[in-house]
């Protein structure tokens, strides 16, 4: 059975591979020893952990007072940098799961990262509410389980637990997703190992052989936890939204709040995937796996979710003006003009308007433009609920309560100190896992390939240069 | 199960190769133990006779499970064990109960699924599994018989489909 090859459609992977030379470009980077510029990289991001790790010892000591929450701003970094870090992680998911559905080859390329990132994401999201607590030894409290007072249950009218089990969910069916994807790659790193190193990845790859029944189970199992995943991801949010939509907040209580929470998350999760595989597919030599289509489709995504996104900014500031209601008119006035207006222009600065230049193809082509546009996106999206939570919060009900919000070096040190996680984690990943999912690439190789595609727009061309004389030929009669 | 398996396996450098060799094994009525691939080749699984995977319904089956525990528990929870009014709502309030009861569904269905193919594959944390040849998981697509008790003549017979089916390499290994 020989494979369709579209002959127009640009191929996903260049230079004229073989399935052998897809595995050595792929796995070669965790056999070798890390170049200077990982060992930097991971020099600075466990410093960065460090610090962040002191900040969080500081604030379970010392207390939530370290911070400079007040009685009218009960929410402020810790809740911002969670919901941030939720939304990045939205991208991996969308990516391996939404795109696996669509049957969106340029997926393959990517999917592998991204998942990773998403992992990575949501651990450094989960920190927030656990410090944020206070207490964190008593975190336990917010699972029912049979206990001693009563036994006393959870509240589970309660949108913060729906999070609970939104984010659990969301963690551990991303971790499964992710690493049954990873079993077969383990297996092809493990079959050219030796050594030690054989028997860690024997392990790793739970005795993958490649058997026939165990691709078909493999296959069928990926699509229905993507099947799973889809509205799994499109869930986290919704009920990450719901914390606020839920309350009697003007500003905070809009049914707009799911699909612009989603859309929003999408949109920096795809921002923070290409700042990450820009300089992965530099770094470890994957230009020819990560090519500037895959960017091209990311920053069309970017494009899109960036558009519903300020669309929602804009149908809020109409929503607020038109209710006729003077406290949501109020609440809306102090976002873009009150005292946080810094972060507001931030905000639609970096989300709206800025993305609107990937309308032009050759700056979605642009490497160096979409990695600043990356940048600007996830600052714009901070941002964002930075002024969602501290500017409502701001301005309370009675003037009489009414303050200010400035971060003490403790939040500063634990966000900070979130980044070094993450970037920790994922420079782990890149050393001992294939970056790129192997198997998958190999499987759109006659597809995308570009020996496949070259050949078979060679072909096309040839036949319509035959045809034509054949067509007027028949109109003349 | 034996305590081991004589195995004589071809390696092709192509699935069309591959393929094409199935096709005429099953011509030629040879029982093949299994075929191995670095990535799942599409359209294979009619030629081996391999019967639609039924993972899908586990994972329903599961969901399910999940949905009725979830729901019947905070039904439970919150009209048997301890019933309290949060914001004047009824204790039976079900439309607050369905984001849980989805999270759950999601959850008891993946974890299900997933523990389900390992069990049923053999495969899972620590588990070594003979292989044949360190290259299929590489760029090589591998068709193997089992030859316990073979006579020569039929080996033979076997060699002979595996170079004119075009196999780049012809090896034996007892497993």
């Amino acid at each position: 059975m020989s494979a369709v090859v579209s002959p127009i459609r640009e191929p996903l992977i260049t230079g004229g591979k073989t399935y052998h030379q897809i595995t050595e470009d792929i796995v070669s980077p965790t056999e070798k020893m890390p170049g200077k510029a990982w060992v930097a990289a991971f020099t600075v991001s466990v410093a960065t952990l460090s610090f962040g790790l002191f900040c969080i010892a500081w604030t379970i000591w010392v207390g939530i007072g370290t911070w400079d929450l007040n009685r009218t701003i009960g929410w402020g970094w810790d809740i911002t940098n969670f919901v941030w870090w939720i939304g990045i992680g939205h991208a991996g998911t969308l990516i391996s799961a939404i795109l696996l559905l669509f049957r969106q080859k340029w997926r393959t390329g990517v999917n592998r990262a991204a998942e990773a990132m998403t992992i990575f994401a949501v651990m450094c999201a989960g920190l927030f509410p656990l410090i944020h607590m206070g207490r964190i030894w008593l975190a336990f409290f917010i699972f029912p389980y049979p206990n001693t007072r009563g036994p006393l249950w959870v509240n589970f009218n309660s949108p913060l637990l729906w999070d609970v089990f939104a984010i659990s969910t969301y963690f551990t069916v991303s971790l499964l997703f992710w690493y049954t994807g990873l079993v077969p790659d383990f297996a092809t790193v493990r079959d050219r190992a030796k050594g030690i190193r054989k028997r860690i990845y024997n392990f790793l790859a739970f005795g993958w052989t490649g058997k026939a029944k165990h691709w078909q189970r493999w296959e069928a199992l990926s699509l229905v936890l993507a099947g799973l995943a889809t509205p799994l991801v499109l869930s986290v949010h919704t009920i990450v939204s719901f914390d606020f939509a839920t309350s009697v907040i003007p500003g905070w209580h809009t049914t707009i709040f799911p699909p612009y929470f989603v859309a929003g998350a999408i949109f920096s999760g795809f921002a923070m995937v290409l700042t990450l595989m820009i300089i992965t597919r530099k770094i470890l030599k994957l230009e020819d796996y990560i090519t500037v289509n895959h960017i091209e489709s990311m920053n069309k995504v970017i494009l899109l979710t960036g558009t519903i996104v300020g669309t929602a900014y804009l149908t809020e500031l109409f929503i607020a003006w038109y209710s006729g209601y003077i406290y949501e008119q109020f609440a809306f006035y102090n976002r873009a003009l009150g005292v946080y207006w810094w972060s507001y222009f931030g905000m639609m600065a970096c989300n709206v308007i800025s993305p609107q230049i990937f309308w032009v193809k050759k700056y979605r082509r642009s490497i160096f433009i979409t990695f600043f546009m990356s940048i600007f996106v996830n600052i714009g999206m901070w941002f964002e609920r930075f002024v969602i939570i501290a500017t409502t919060l701001a301005r309370d009900y009675l003037p009489s309560s009414w303050s200010y919000y400035v971060p003490t070096w403790v939040e500063i040190g634990i966000f900070v100190g979130t980044i070094g996680l993450f970037f920790v984690m994922y420079l782990i990943f890149v050393r001992v896992a294939p970056v790129v999912a192997i198997a998958e690439v190999k499987s759109i190789l006659k597809t995308s390939g570009d020996q496949y595609t070259k050949e078979a727009a060679r072909a096309n061309y040839d036949k319509m240069l035959h045809e034509k004389p054949h067509h007027e030929h028949d109109h003349a009669h | 199960m034996k305590e081991y398996q004589e195995v004589l396996y071809g390696l092709y450098d192509d699935e069309t190769e591959l393929m094409d060799a199935v096709r005429k094994a099953n011509a030629d009525h040879l029982d093949i133990m299994d075929v191995y691939s670095p990535f799942p080749v599409h359209g294979l699984d009619p030629l081996l006779g391999l019967s639609e995977s039924r993972l899908h319904i586990t994972g329903f089956v599961y969901g399910a499970l999940g949905t009725l525990t979830a729901f019947l528990f905070m039904t439970w929870v919150f009209t048997r064990d301890w019933p309290i009014i949060f914001g004047g709502k009824p204790y039976f309030s079900a439309p607050a109960f369905i984001p849980i009861t989805f999270e759950l569904t999601v959850l008891f269905s993946a974890i299900g699924m997933v523990v389900t193919f390992y069990t049923i594959c053999g495969l899972g944390p620590g588990v070594t599994n003979p292989t044949l040849d360190d290259r299929i998981t590489d760029d090589k697509f591998c068709i193997a018989f089992e030859t316990n008790g073979y006579s020569d003549e039929e080996i033979n017979k076997l060699k002979s489909f595996f170079s004119s089916t075009g196999a780049s390499e012809v090896n034996t290994k007892t497993i």
